[in-house]
């Protein structure tokens, strides 16, 4: 944690970014970028025209699943990309879009359950078999996921990984893979729609995502006061409070989902509200409703 | 899930209430009133150890899971009984007192988080901020103990 106690002389403006930042390992990058979210996109698509016989799919998953496309998009590629290199604020902007919001948005378009829709029944089983597998089920803890997401970001902003991202392509390419997968993890393991076969129970799903608000919230405000080396204290202050105030609207988010779930499937069973509402559509959210 | 007994219908109101209260106490009373209207305390101080910013970082965490939670007991409560709204209240206004005397005496005075206001003698806002916990919680109680449980309709 003391690697970025260090005086913050004037003469370190701007994060420390290597000449060859227009060169071919950058715009390989790039283009590995779009092909990776062309593949999201596209995917998803052919998952919509394989299972178009099959009950309705909601429009709303379609929709919010290309807007996380839209988000991560935003978060690595464009001016907010451009920018991220000489501006911590414009960094912390991408990082929210790409580890945050298009995580979000994405488990929300219940891709593995589009997935199952898609193929045909022996594959689908191969999936489930997949979901069902001890890494598969170790990755998707909670405390794994979260510990992999906000373990990620205090490697990145207390030790020289946030320098080294910078001057390397690859390195960078690797963080925002991170970044992203991690989030994705830990958004699917709270709060998400898709079949889990080994959700954990409401109360482990709680403690986890209380711990990581909290892991969040202590890093934006060390942030704050230790901006990762090169990077100007006003602007280190403007990103640590986006990191804050931005990652609350998530994690705010994030705690409505769960308890929409905790909801939902408490519904009381001796009224006689029927037990399907239409305006209920959830999916299986496991653990409670056994 | 089996039906609820009275009995547990009137702990889910309290316990809805009071994390309701306490959780608006935590997470939103501070941040509008005092952080963004009157700016009386800022983002972070800077002067904070890291035991306190890690105390910090789980009340806000804490502030903003049990706001959420108490608002899902009581959209819970209502689809299962008539929710015996005095009752909530007094939990509400219990929890409100029951955070703000907390705040007051953990967080500004044992872990020294941050300050009420900077750059003025805190014995007079203490005591006030203090005093009101108290008096906010003795309120509370007193709400909870008029409308006891007798109205909760099952």
């Amino acid at each position: 944690m003391d690697a970025a106690h260090h005086p913050m002389g004037p003469h370190d403006a701007g994060p420390s970014v290597g000449p060859a930042m227009t060169g071919m390992e950058w715009i390989a990058l790039d283009v590995v970028v779009v092909l990776l979210l062309g593949v999201g996109a596209l995917g998803y698509a052919l998952g919509l025209w394989a299972a178009r016989g099959r009950s309705l799919w909601p429009l709303r998953r379609t929709l919010l699943w290309y807007a996380g496309i839209g988000c991560a998009v935003a978060g690595v590629l464009g001016p907010v990309a451009q920018a991220a290199h000489t501006s911590f604020t414009a960094h912390m902007l991408g990082h929210l879009l790409l580890g945050m919001i298009a995580p979000l948005l994405m488990v929300l378009g219940a891709p593995i359950t589009l997935t199952m829709r898609a193929l045909p029944t022996v594959a689908a089983r191969r999936v489930s078999r997949i979901l069902r597998s001890a890494g598969v089920r170790g990755l998707t803890h909670p405390m794994v996921a979260a510990t992999l997401n906000a373990g990620g970001l205090w490697l990145l902003y207390t030790t020289e990984l946030f320098q080294l991202m910078h001057a390397s392509a690859a390195v960078y390419a690797l963080v925002h893979l991170h970044l992203f997968a991690a989030g994705y993890l830990f958004t699917a393991s709270v709060i998400g729609p898709d079949p889990d076969p080994h959700r954990a129970s409401m109360r482990v799903r709680s403690a986890v995502l209380v711990l990581f608000i909290a892991a969040h919230s202590v890093l934006a405000k060390w942030l704050y006061a230790h901006p990762p080396q090169g990077v100007e204290p006003a602007d280190g202050r403007a990103g640590a409070q986006l990191m804050y105030y931005g990652g609350d609207v998530v994690d705010i988010t994030l705690i409505v989902l769960l308890f929409a779930g905790w909801y939902a499937a408490t519904r009381p069973r001796t009224s006689r509200v029927p037990q399907v509402s239409p305006f209920h559509q959830h999916e299986t959210r496991g653990a409670e409703r056994d | 899930m089996s039906r609820h007994s009275r009995a547990q219908l009137d702990r889910r109101v309290v316990l809805s209430g009071v994390l309701f209260g306490s959780g608006i106490a935590a997470s939103m009373i501070d941040l509008f009133i005092f952080h963004l209207a009157l700016q009386w305390h800022h983002f972070y101080d800077l002067s904070t150890t890291e035991v306190a910013l890690t105390a910090d970082g789980f009340f806000h965490a804490f502030g903003w899971f049990i706001t959420i939670w108490g608002l899902f007991l009581l959209a819970d409560l209502r689809r299962r009984t008539a929710v015996p709204w005095r009752r909530w209240g007094g939990a509400v206004i219990t929890g409100v007192g029951f955070f703000q005397l907390l705040d007051g005496v953990v967080s500004h005075k044992v872990l020294g988080i941050h300050q009420i206001r900077y750059g003025v003698d805190l014995l007079l806002y203490d005591a006030i901020w203090i005093g009101s916990g108290l008096v906010l919680l003795f309120v509370g109680l007193f709400m909870l103990r008029r409308a006891r449980s007798h109205d909760v309709a099952v």
